[in-house]
């Protein structure tokens, strides 16, 4: 395998960690304000049980974005440059309602006031559905080829960008993420908020099953290789592992286990499709971005390629351990009082 | 206005915003780890109290911070497209390992640090901190050496076949001494910054509570601690300032002489400290007040004999190397912005100084205009740090990679070909965005970090956490929740 194949494994896990790991984050932030609304008197104490379960970890999950982009950026300039520039206008909103959603996490609980809190929360809210469904759109994209010039230009048309296909991937993520990050809410919590998170996961189940299906087949049918087919069954193995477990509403260990599987499973999928392309050009094939045209020097790839044969692990290891250490599961009288300062003196 | 100067206004802008906060995390992370050491080595409640209060207004900063830095990250592809596509092989691995090396660190860590106050036994909690403070300046190590390599390319080639930068030494590009010049100037920068800070806000209440035990306990020790820290970085930045100078003198010319509006080749010209004119490009430059042999010294480091290129002069050779063109950056900007950054560590300095001259041997100052002095000196070195990074940037126009004298005359390009080719209301339209969003982020930033600050240290932070029986606390409160 060559270096530029390796670094689009390497690209490939870059998104599965944020996939994984963002995915549940995204499903918090969505459904905070619905654990909130089942909390009824105690609901404040609730939603903050669901955003304290990813609490210690989600600005170290966020991290495997930008280090995305960053590799990008060093192993396909190329693609860095089309698809940033291309697909400008969702990147934009992407990125504002990302700062939104840092800002109102770590702001949240600085003011104790309603009024504030409220502010706060739409502001998780919006950092969390809107890249849920962007990502997924932007993907699909990808797989489906953008308008790709002889200089290597992108200026996507509307239906480009929004058509049914893409809209699919968007609510394919965004679902995806809503079941992981209930699962992962009710493998954090404990009590009322516990029974709430597994509700929501049994709730979510057959309409996510049904438009992860009409994704992946439909992707594995049009886009796929021979060998994705297995990516696509392993995915609904899991899938139906996390359902059952779902439905016995117990064993949220193995259920959310499965449901990393079924996100890395999507994201290996969408990569196998892509390949060999980066970008396929519907204007011309040969106007595509292809690993091995907008790849990076041999010697910039190998240098890169030390870099993270050193410190991925290292980043593995700690990232594990972090969670090892906030491992117990919270319940809603854990939370502590506010602590925030009044809104005015 | 065109795509350039919309794509310029907003990397501009966002950049600054980004640099009002980072100083302070990159300084204030190393001052808490070592309250939270001197805490833990002495078991002193006034380190332990400092710590949770310092570490507030950190974590209040920290995250504008992250929220700016995000859009950072994709504005070069977005904007600056046909830079990235020249440079990406460069300019991509030190960003890359930024993310690996130093962001997943700091991230981490931090969160282990904020939610591990209980959980974690005493000596691990405090390496988190110093993990942290690490990070955080190793990741501006890593974005300087990329941004050093912009203002004095190294360790590359152009490859005739695909018209790119490529790398062929990371060793070159790490120890640019551009870089390393850069990085310690801008480090020792920071640490001015939370310096001051700490002083400030310790001396402004130490001042408000002059009569109370904690003023002795408390506020004297911090705020002699951050006098210190500001006295040393004032030192620092004045030997690293003065290498950076004298590097730039060599390997941009065009930069330093904008920063003295030096039009014409001179021999030993004066340092001018005051200028009137339209600065137009050396178009009705008046030097009204001037000091000899000030200029020599920064440039080469003698009194005489140091012939210096003047604006106009670097302009008709420029023009002969790389054909027809404007290569002057824009004189007002870059000559008011190195005075207003030299000038502005005056406030701090002299604050510090006064700092320890009035709590010496055990005194506590009530006066009225210290707490006031305290207060005029907080947004002074932000405000350094933003005309440095203004006039370092502004100082390199009209370039985006700056070719190297004793390089690759290949490697350069101009701001107006490193440009997305987006139509003009595109990027009307996120530059208007930004700046509405983080200015509005910016005002709540400063007023969460006024009332905090205002509230001072909290009574639930009084005593020090208990030290826990391992996985004792499965069922206490959390220490800390969102």
């Amino acid at each position: 395998m060559a270096l530029p194949d390796i670094w689009f494994v390497v690209m490939a896990g870059l998104f599965v960690g944020f996939f994984v790991l963002e995915g549940f984050d995204f499903g918090v932030g969505m459904l905070m304000s619905f654990f909130g609304r089942a909390g009824g008197a105690e609901s404040e104490r609730h939603r903050r049980a669901a955003l304290n379960t990813i609490g210690p970890v989600w600005d170290g999950n966020e991290v495997w974005l930008i280090t995305a982009g960053g590799a990008m950026f060093a192993a396909f300039p190329d693609w860095y440059a089309t698809m940033f520039s291309g697909l400008y206008l969702p990147l934009l909103l992407i990125l504002v309602t990302m700062i939104l959603r840092v800002v109102a996490i770590e702001w949240r609980g600085k003011v104790d006031d309603p009024q504030w809190r409220r502010w706060a929360d739409l502001g998780i809210a919006a950092g969390s559905w809107v890249p849920a469904v962007l990502w997924g759109v932007a993907f699909a994209a990808l797989v489906r080829g953008l308008p790709v010039d002889a200089e290597k230009q992108l200026r996507p048309g509307f239906s480009d960008l929004v058509n049914v296909y893409t809209l699919l991937g968007g609510l394919t993520t965004a679902g995806l993420f809503l079941l992981h990050g209930s699962v992962f809410v009710a493998l954090k919590t404990d009590g009322a908020v516990r029974d709430d998170a597994l509700r929501f996961a049994n709730r979510l189940a057959i309409p996510v099953t049904v438009v992860l299906a009409t994704f992946g087949l439909w992707t594995q049918l049009s886009y796929g290789k021979t060998w994705t087919w297995v990516v696509l069954i392993v995915a609904g193995l899991c899938h139906f592992a996390a359902m059952t477990r779902v439905w016995r509403r117990t064993g949220e260990g193995w259920a959310f286990a499965s449901t990393c599987v079924v996100v890395g499973a999507l994201v290996v999928l969408i990569f196998g499709a892509m390949y060999p392309y980066l970008m396929r050009s519907t204007i011309d094939p040969a106007y595509s971005l292809t690993i091995a045209n907008a790849a990076s020097s041999q010697y910039t790839l190998t240098i890169m390629s030390w870099a993270a044969v050193v410190f991925a692990p290292m980043v593995l290891i700690y990232q594990g351990w972090t969670y090892w250490v906030f491992r117990q599961r919270i319940s809603a009288d854990r939370i502590p009082d506010p602590v925030g300062l009044a809104r005015r003196r | 206005m065109d795509t350039l100067d919309v794509s310029r206004w907003q990397f501009g802008i966002t950049t600054v915003y980004h640099f009002i906060f980072v100083p302070l995390t990159i300084g204030l992370a190393p001052l808490i780890a070592g309250m939270q050491t001197a805490w833990v080595l002495t078991g002193n409640p006034a380190w332990y109290r400092l710590t949770r209060f310092f570490g507030k207004l950190f974590l209040i900063n920290f995250a504008l911070g992250v929220a700016t830095g995000i859009v950072q990250e994709f504005q070069f592809g977005m904007n600056w497209s046909e830079y990235s596509r020249f440079v990406g092989d460069v300019f991509g691995a030190p960003l890359a390992m930024e993310g690996l090396a130093a962001f997943f660190f700091e991230s981490t860590f931090l969160g282990l640090w904020i939610f591990g106050w209980t959980r974690l036994p005493r000596l691990v909690h405090l390496a988190c901190i110093w993990v942290v403070a690490i990070a955080v300046n190793l990741s501006a190590f890593f974005i300087i050496a990329a941004n050093s390599w912009m203002q004095h390319p190294v360790g590359a080639r152009v490859n005739p076949d695909t018209g790119r930068a490529e790398l062929t030494s990371i060793v070159a590009l790490f120890t640019n001494n551009t870089a390393i010049a850069a990085f310690s100037h801008a480090v020792f920068g920071a640490f001015l910054t939370a310096g001051a800070f700490v002083a400030a806000v310790c001396a402004w209440w130490m001042v408000r509570s002059h009569q109370d035990e904690k003023a002795r306990t408390m506020f004297r020790p911090a705020a002699m601690m951050g006098a210190v820290v500001v006295l040393v970085s004032a030192v620092g930045l004045a030997v690293t300032g003065d290498v950076q100078g004298k590097l730039m003198f060599e390997q941009q010319p065009m930069k330093m002489a904008s920063a003295e509006s030096l039009c014409h080749t001179e021999t030993d010209p004066a340092f001018s400290v005051l200028t009137v004119g339209t600065h137009n490009n050396c178009d009705g430059v008046i030097h009204l007040i001037e000091v000899p042999y000030v200029l020599p010294i920064l440039a080469k480091g003698e009194f005489e004999g140091v012939r210096l290129e003047g604006v106009e002069d670097l302009q008709q050779q420029y023009v002969e190397k790389f054909g027809p063109g404007d290569y002057r950056p824009n004189l007002f900007v870059t000559y008011w912005a190195f005075r207003a950054m030299i000038g502005l560590l005056a406030v701090p300095a002299l604050f510090a100084l006064t700092v320890l001259w009035l709590t010496r041997g055990g005194r506590i100052p009530r006066s009225r205009w210290f707490s006031r002095f305290a207060l005029v000196t907080l947004p002074t070195p932000f405000l350094a740090n933003s005309a440095g990074w203004v006039f370092t940037e502004m100082g390199r126009q009209p370039w985006v990679v700056v070719p190297n004298p004793t390089g690759d005359p290949m490697i350069r390009l101009t701001v107006a070909d490193g440009v997305s080719g987006h139509p003009v209301g595109m990027v009307v339209l996120s530059l208007v965005t930004f700046t509405v969003i983080y200015g509005a982020l910016a005002v709540v930033w400063f007023w969460l970090i006024r009332r905090y600050t205002i509230e001072g240290p909290q009574e639930h932070d009084s005593e020090p956490a208990p030290p826990l029986p391992p996985g004792g606390d499965d069922v206490a409160p959390l220490s800390f929740a969102y």
